[in-house]
């Protein structure tokens, strides 16, 4: 069983890829601080930031920072461990519960 | 909730018929507030406009007034992926490899020679994803926060899985059978969406891959040019675009099999289980839920005393086919039996409607409850998982009667 089609599969079976979907994740307006920027270029890499305005305000600091966590560890975000505690209390502050 | 909250406690103050097996006072069942605030309706190419959850990877629900009806049009149909990177497929270089240590003789498929070599078999069937109604849990739970329409029924046509399984030579050592899709992740890190089936499933004879949905070529949102159905279980198992189909020796290992869409165990009436995946403390999801949802009455409706008032719905069940529908209109204290529409198959949505007029003023609630011809029904409060899952709680629609 080939578990790793994605690129192997675009190139033997001629797939077109597509950005993304038709409609449009540049009118998404998180909260402003002076993480966000850095909110944004991690987590967009994989998805668009609606996911983080859905999940709100219901996430206390330990569930927030579990989500970090699994997206680094089991997703593959290229996330710095110094960026870390940046995020989480963005996450916390604006879309979370203390 | 602090509203629909004062309409239940008003209607506890003594408006409605006694009865004496009424709900335990809850909190009622409402989405998130960010999650409210950030959905919007957004119309896909090809789709009329579905309520938005998140742009990318496009995970969008049918508004409820598109389940109305016992079929949801292929336009109208939820869409849901867990990986952002979805190729467009053409048809024509479109290839199924069908291999796996478990297969004699693996072999490739064509659209045309899938469509011509093997027996068509159509049937309509219920696609839910295994979160759907996951914002509607108390308490809420990280994800993709889905209201009711994380669901469609449609009428799919394509070739026994067992026909294709067949032809490969299944070998006596066969476990599983995987699936993998042409979509991917954006970065290789990520776990790439693999699924499997146990081998019985997979060898079931309402397991299919199809290729028409409706009538018409599966849509792009919906898995174009094929996809796995796999009646009467979750959504996660109905893998789109499909591109390889495994027959494994062992159990497939990945994130989305031991770890995503688990439950723990013993906790969940589920008939068919899955016990190459099981562990000491969990088990993967398998069967939908008995459910029934109220498609035409909204919180806060007004309605006049004296009046009929009709109350519509679907219902629909992992697949042993709904006996009845009940409704009542004084917080679960007495029952009644509502019509059922035309049985389209034990894995369809089946219509409903129920007919009540209201003899007093005030504050009321409509709600409905599906028993299966198990005698499986819906729960008054969620059991709660830490995914959100098997949410078939009994809604409780606040109305005015003036």
């Amino acid at each position: 069983m080939k578990t790793r089609v994605s690129t192997a599969a675009a190139a033997a079976f001629g797939l077109a890829c597509v950005a993304s979907a038709g409609a449009d994740e540049t009118s998404i307006r998180l909260k402003d601080g002076p993480e966000l920027a850095s909110v944004n270029a991690y987590c967009s890499i994989c998805h668009s930031t609606d996911y983080i305005e859905m999940n709100s305000r219901f996430l206390e600091r330990a569930a927030w920072e579990a989500e970090v966590t699994k997206m680094i560890k089991i997703m593959g975000a290229p996330i710095p461990d110094s960026d870390v505690p940046r995020i989480v209390d963005y996450l916390i502050r604006n879309y979370g519960v203390e | 909730m602090t509203r629909r909250r004062s309409l239940l406690q008003a209607a506890a103050g003594g408006l409605l018929l006694a009865g004496a097996n009424r709900f335990a006072p809850l909190a009622a069942a409402e989405l998130p507030a960010g999650t409210i605030e950030s959905e919007r309706l957004e119309t896909l190419p090809g789709k009329q406009p579905l309520l938005k959850r998140s742009f990318r990877p496009p995970n969008y629900e049918s508004p409820l007034s598109y389940l109305s009806e016992a079929m949801t049009p292929n336009e109208r149909f939820f869409v849901r992926w867990h990986l952002a990177n979805i190729p467009v497929i053409d048809v024509a270089s479109w290839r199924l490899a069908i291999d796996g240590d478990a297969a004699e003789r693996p072999f490739d498929l064509t659209m045309e020679r899938l469509r011509e070599e093997f027996d068509p078999v159509e049937l309509v069937a219920v696609c839910q994803c295994a979160g759907n109604r996951r914002g509607l849990t108390d308490p809420h739970v990280p994800g993709v926060e889905w209201g009711n329409g994380a669901v469609g029924n449609a009428r799919w046509k394509g070739v026994r899985l067992k026909d294709i399984l067949a032809r490969a030579g299944l070998r006596r050592e066969a476990v599983e059978v995987a699936f993998n899709g042409a979509d991917g992740p954006v970065l290789e890190a990520t776990p790439n969406f693999v699924k499997s089936l146990p081998i019985s499933k997979a060898l079931e004879e309402n397991t299919l891959v199809a290729y028409e949905m409706n009538g018409a070529p599966l849509p792009h949102w919906n898995g174009f040019p094929a996809r796995l159905i796999v009646p009467g279980w979750a959504g996660t198992y109905w893998v789109k675009q499909v591109v390889s189909i495994g027959a494994l020796t062992q159990p497939l290992k990945n994130f989305w099999m031991t770890t995503a869409y688990r439950l723990p165990k013993g906790r969940y009436p589920s008939v068919d289980r899955f016990l190459s995946q099981e562990s000491e403390t969990t088990t993967p999801i398998t069967e939908i839920d008995v459910t029934s949802v109220i498609t035409n009455i909204s919180e806060g409706s007004r309605f006049r005393v004296g009046t009929p008032i009709l109350v519509k719905g679907i219902a629909w069940d992992p697949g042993f086919g709904i006996s009845r529908v009940e409704v009542s209109v004084d917080e679960g204290g007495t029952w009644r039996a509502a019509q059922l529409g035309a049985d389209l198959g034990r894995f369809s949505f089946r219509t409903w409607q129920f007919a009540f007029t209201a003899r007093s003023k005030g504050a009321a609630t409509v709600s409905s409850r599906a028993i299966n011809a198990r005698g499986m029904t819906q729960t008054e409060t969620w059991i709660a998982n830490p995914a959100g899952y098997h949410n078939n709680v009994i809604e409780r629609i606040g109305i005015q009667i003036a």
